[in-house]
């Protein structure tokens, strides 16, 4: 299990698109919305949090082919499935991996481009624990996805159309954890939400995963 | 014969034009698919039949 | 004599075909009786004028938008469970006609919405838990298009259905959580004082049973297409091969 783990890290930092890529997009989608909207301060500082949410997420969606399609092409997934390992398993580490690699660099920059769109002072703490707490969820939901559309070829947008609508719990939450915050007001009850739906979803969407993945590779 | 639907005219009779042509639509869709549909199979079992 | 015998795909078109003509002829009765009853003999409401009378599509369409969901995850569990044809396909029947209704629902809320809300569109939890409701028919959909190996996509979109419903609740909670609401609470409770007057409620009655029958009819016609295309590609298939 730590094996595939190291296989998967060791892949996306050789490959160079996992931790650059996801990253790069998060930088230009918060670059072009003042190009959008206006460059007006106050207006920026009051749809950060959201902004920073919707474009973590954006950038957590495009990486999620990455996640399984290389292994199917090359039919390490076959190899994987022949393991001892239960599917399962499998289908977590991937998640895993998927969320180091693209999650945790999200969470870490979201305080740097949050200068870019004047980001209240308060809201900074909330903005990164609330992505910290939401990304996992967003990571497992998205191998759910990647599984579901592995054996499609160009499943790309399709997989956007399917993982999108499971987003928005997560996305609610997450972002009101970050408004709320910004606003100064109490954020237990939606971090709470945002925690149980993040925990939920890591304790029960591995086992559709893995059943998903499993008629897939029949 | 026509009601009197005073200044709502306009959101009843398109709601209910909306709600029609939606359904004729979904309708008109499912049968003719069924024809086509019907008419592939009896052909196939047909030539297989002979 | 038990119900798992419809499962039978033969069976279930020879009783379909004698069922259906009956379940549109009620339809029919049903659809028109309850909208020109609706439509031309029931009085303005004191508030909201003629606009009352879009209840009789709305109200339907928007039960049958969830009703349809209901069936297709009935549907995909009785799949996976006892693997069962028609079921499956039975499901990838409804989901156009559940989309269908949701957008119905969505469209008189919005006609409706103008006048009485001045909007035609606000982010109210139950708006948006239809529009997210619609995004999954079309996810539905989609998945059921883009896989070639039938028992595949029948297991991955029942899976998919399961999934997607426990996702739908969640929203519908979230979205609970994020705004309050401009629309008024359930048309039809059963405590008897908060409904609407029977004026109103008869013909609603009528227009339900008439979108309810309608869903039907779509169903049981779309499920025969649908065995009967996979019928076609089986045929083929072997074709293909000898």
């Amino acid at each position: 299990m730590r094996a595939l783990l190291a296989r998967d890290l060791m892949l996306a930092i050789r490959a160079g698109g996992g931790f650059g890529l996801g990253l790069a997009f998060f930088l230009i989608v918060t670059v072009l919305v003042p190009f959008g909207v206006g460059p007006q301060t106050d207006l920026l500082s009051r749809i950060a949090p959201g902004i920073l949410w919707i474009g973590a997420l954006l950038a957590c969606l495009l990486s999620l082919d990455r996640i399984l399609a290389l292994d199917w092409e090359d039919g390490s997934l076959d190899l994987l499935a022949t393991a001892p390992l239960p599917m399962e398993g499998i289908v977590s580490v991937k998640a895993l991996a998927h969320w180091i690699t693209t999650g945790l660099p999200l969470v870490l920059a979201a305080p740097v481009l949050g200068v870019l769109l004047s980001l209240p002072l308060p809201a900074y703490q909330w903005v990164v624990i609330s992505l910290a707490v939401g990304t996992p969820a967003l990571s497992v939901i998205g191998t759910f996805g990647a599984a579901l559309t592995v054996g499609i070829k160009r499943g790309g947008l399709l997989m956007s159309l399917l993982v999108l609508p499971l987003y928005v719990p997560t996305l609610i939450f997450g972002a009101e954890v970050a408004r709320r915050g910004a606003e100064g007001l109490t954020v237990q009850a939606p971090l709470l939400l945002l925690a149980g739906i993040s925990f939920g979803v890591i304790a029960l969407l591995p086992f559709a995963s893995a059943a998903v993945l499993r008629i897939n590779l029949r | 014969m026509m009601p009197d639907l005073g200044k709502y005219a306009f959101a009843v009779l398109s709601s209910y034009g909306v709600t029609i042509i939606l359904l004729s639509v979904i309708v008109v869709i499912s049968f003719w698919r069924a024809r086509k549909v019907r008419a592939a199979l009896d052909e196939i079992e047909n030539r297989r039949g002979n | 004599m038990s119900l798992w015998e419809y499962a039978n795909p033969v069976k279930f078109i020879r009783t379909t075909d004698k069922v259906l003509p009956w379940v549109w002829a009620l339809t029919g009765i049903c659809l028109v009786t309850g909208l020109v009853w609706g439509f031309f003999f029931t009085p303005d409401d004191f508030r909201q004028g003629s606009t009352v009378k879009i209840i009789y599509i709305h109200v339907p369409s928007a039960l049958m938008a969830i009703n349809a969901w209901l069936m297709m995850l009935v549907a995909s569990l009785i799949w996976i469970v006892r693997r069962h044809h028609v079921s499956a396909l039975a499901a990838r029947a409804a989901a156009p006609v559940g989309a269908v209704m949701t957008m119905i629902a969505l469209a008189t809320g919005a006609f409706w919405g103008q006048p009485m809300w001045g909007t035609w569109w606000a982010w109210d939890p139950r708006l948006t838990s239809f529009l997210i409701l619609f995004l999954f028919y079309l996810g539905y959909m989609a998945l059921w298009e883009a896989i070639e190996n039938d028992d595949t996509a029948a297991d991955l979109t029942s899976i998919l259905c399961l999934v997607g419903s426990v996702f739908a609740v969640l929203s519908r909670y979230a979205v609970n959580f994020w705004n309050q609401g401009l629309h008024q609470g359930a048309t039809l409770s059963l405590d008897k004082e908060e409904n609407i007057s029977d004026v109103f409620w008869f013909p609603l009655l009528v227009c339900i049973a008439g979108f309810v029958l309608l869903f039907i009819a779509l169903v049981f016609l779309r499920t025969q297409t649908e065995i009967r295309a996979r019928r076609t590609r089986a045929l083929l298939a072997r074709e293909g091969q000898a």
